[in-house]
């Protein structure tokens, strides 16, 4: 794809499905475009049809694109994607946004899907220097555990509202940012997901000292 | 619950006409007495045979909603609170001004797009009104015959919820709904750009953009919509459209002080709203509980709106209304839900 107007879509070859548990998935087609980490694409099933913006949950040189999504029920384009098998066809726009990190050490806050830009920017090398709080609502549906366990050990914090296990913090992630006296004012600190989330959590560190400066958040909606 | 009436278009009050049995202009004579005249239930509607009133009885609801508390200020400005999903408040502000009118209505319970300085994000989101409750916070306020101007600006995003605003604003401008200008209509928007252009297409009412600071790594601090519906796209395609000369656009800016006040900022949104003819509407900030933002002083608001106005950017200062009603949106729903 060469086009960097947003209006405009391609036809990709879907390469790749798989449920990675229940009601999430991820999705592939072959990279033809350079994108950022962080960035989204707008899908839509047909040339003319409705759009929906997602996250690229892989890194920027990866030879394939990875979708990361969860079926809603009652959503438009989710149960859709959901039922989509290798050589299907889909429809997707020129990268875009700027939800885009760097090198610096900084603390990535996502819940649920919200974890796929920070997969991305993860796959493409930036992960050094970063802790990684993610929040889910059952133990098997924290995607990447494996990975992100091995390279960050000790930094990667899961907050588990639901499940116990001794590895993980009982409760959900804006409880487990209340219960923190020592956050790091000068350290950017990046918010994904849905906008309950994303506006309680800023609350919480702005009232823990952070500059609203240092608060980068992108919301799903 | 019976399905509501109100709010529907003229097509779809004829379809659900002859679904019913009735003839087709049965549709018509329903559009006349939702839209026209004062009536809220089916047994007013005089000239529908009975059989059509009881048969409308038993399958729908008028969807004609009184509000369920006002607050007035002492400058006249009422604060409306309709009841929504699950508990809920809506608000809908009537603000007189000499023989302007105008009534303010939300498009959403709640609201997805975060925004720092915004108190209805706090609430989270619950729901898309539909175009009836979108309505009805027009319809049902004692002063709806006196209203000169509509605005989408209270609670949630008008283009979040496109298809019932779209629906909403056939009802009002249509000459068998409420007939109003679309000229006297104006829509808010923090800048989805795909659905802004969208309601371009399919309405001519007013466009209003929240902009609140020139500089897009600013924006992306205040208003989380930054970072995948850049300032620098929405302002490319406003460019690009052809607003005629009856419509309009105008940006919404929200002085924070030692943020979005300095010469600089005035300088930056001279140059990217070189060659949109618009205007700039000045709002003073009224802090919301746990804020981390504060309004600049008198002083320096009038003289931002001086500078601008020395480039060539009509700009005026929005008036605060109804402060001792908490009139801000998203303030008073969200004061009445702690009251609960």
């Amino acid at each position: 794809m060469t086009t960097n107007d947003s209006h405009q879509v391609s036809p990709v070859s879907i390469s790749f499905t798989e449920e990675l548990s229940e009601g999430i998935y991820l999705i592939g087609f072959k990279r033809e475009f350079l994108f950022r980490a962080g960035q989204v694409i707008g899908i839509a099933m047909e040339e003319k049809g409705p759009r929906r913006l997602y996250s690229i949950c892989s890194g920027e040189l990866e030879e394939e694109i990875h979708i990361l999504y969860k079926v809603v029920d009652e959503g438009f384009l989710t149960p859709q994607l959901s039922d989509l098998e290798i050589g299907n066809t889909i429809w997707i726009t020129a990268p875009g946004g700027e939800f885009t990190g760097d090198k610096d050490p900084a603390v990535w806050i996502a819940t649920g899907t919200g974890i796929a830009p920070f997969y991305s920017m993860f796959r493409s090398g930036l992960g050094e220097n970063k802790t990684l709080l993610h929040g889910n609502r059952f133990l098997e549906q924290f995607n990447f555990y494996d990975e992100f366990q091995e390279a960050l050990g000790q930094d990667y914090i899961r907050c588990c509202s639901a499940d116990n296990d001794e590895e993980v913090y009982q409760g959900r992630i804006t409880g487990y940012l209340e219960e923190q006296d020592a956050l790091i004012p000068a350290l950017k600190y990046y918010l994904c997901g849905s906008a309950d989330m994303v506006v309680e959590a800023r609350d919480i560190l702005i009232s823990k000292g952070i500059p609203f400066g240092n608060i980068i958040s992108e919301i799903y909606f | 619950m019976r399905e509501h009436l109100f709010g529907k278009t003229l097509e779809e009050l004829k379809d659900l006409s002859v679904k019913l049995g009735l003839p087709s202009f049965t549709g018509r004579q329903l559009a006349e007495w939702l839209y026209k005249k004062e009536v809220s239930t089916f047994e007013e509607m005089t000239n529908l045979s009975l059989k059509a009133r009881a048969l409308l009885k038993e399958n729908y609801d008028t969807g004609i909603i009184s509000p369920t508390d006002v607050q007035v200020s002492v400058d006249g400005t009422k604060k409306y609170l309709f009841p929504a999903l699950e508990g809920k408040f809506i608000e809908t502000a009537y603000i007189p001004d000499g023989n302007r009118h105008t009534v303010c209505v939300s498009s959403q319970v709640g609201c997805k797009m975060g925004c720092l300085f915004c108190m209805t994000g706090k609430q989270g989101f619950q729901g898309n009104l539909s175009s009836g409750e979108i309505l009805n916070q027009y319809r049902s306020i004692p002063e709806w015959r006196s209203i000169t101007n509509l605005v989408y600006m209270g609670m949630g995003e008008p283009l979040d919820n496109l298809e019932e605003v779209l629906k909403s604003l056939e009802v009002l401008t249509s000459d068998w709904g409420f007939a109003l200008s679309p000229r006297r209509i104006t829509v808010s928007t923090i800048g989805i750009t795909p659905a802004m252009l969208e309601f371009l297409n399919r309405s001519s009412a007013h466009l209003a953009v929240s902009l609140h600071t020139p500089f897009e790594e600013e924006r992306r601090k205040l208003m989380p919509v930054q970072q995948v519906y850049p300032l620098k796209e929405v302002l490319r395609e406003i460019k690009s459209w052809d607003f005629g000369r009856q419509r309009r656009v105008s940006f919404e800016y929200i002085l924070f002080k030692d943020f979005n006040d300095s010469v600089s900022h005035v300088n930056e949104l001279s140059r990217i709203l070189h060659g949109i003819r618009c205007r700039i509407n000045l709002i003073r900030f009224h802090p919301i509980p746990d804020t981390p933002l504060e309004s600049p002083d008198e002083e320096t608001i009038q003289a931002f709106k001086e500078k601008l106005t020395a480039k060539g950017i009509t700009t005026t200062i929005r008036a605060s209304r109804g402060q001792d009603i908490w009139a801000a949106c998203g303030l008073l729903s969200t004061k009445k839900l702690a009251d609960k």
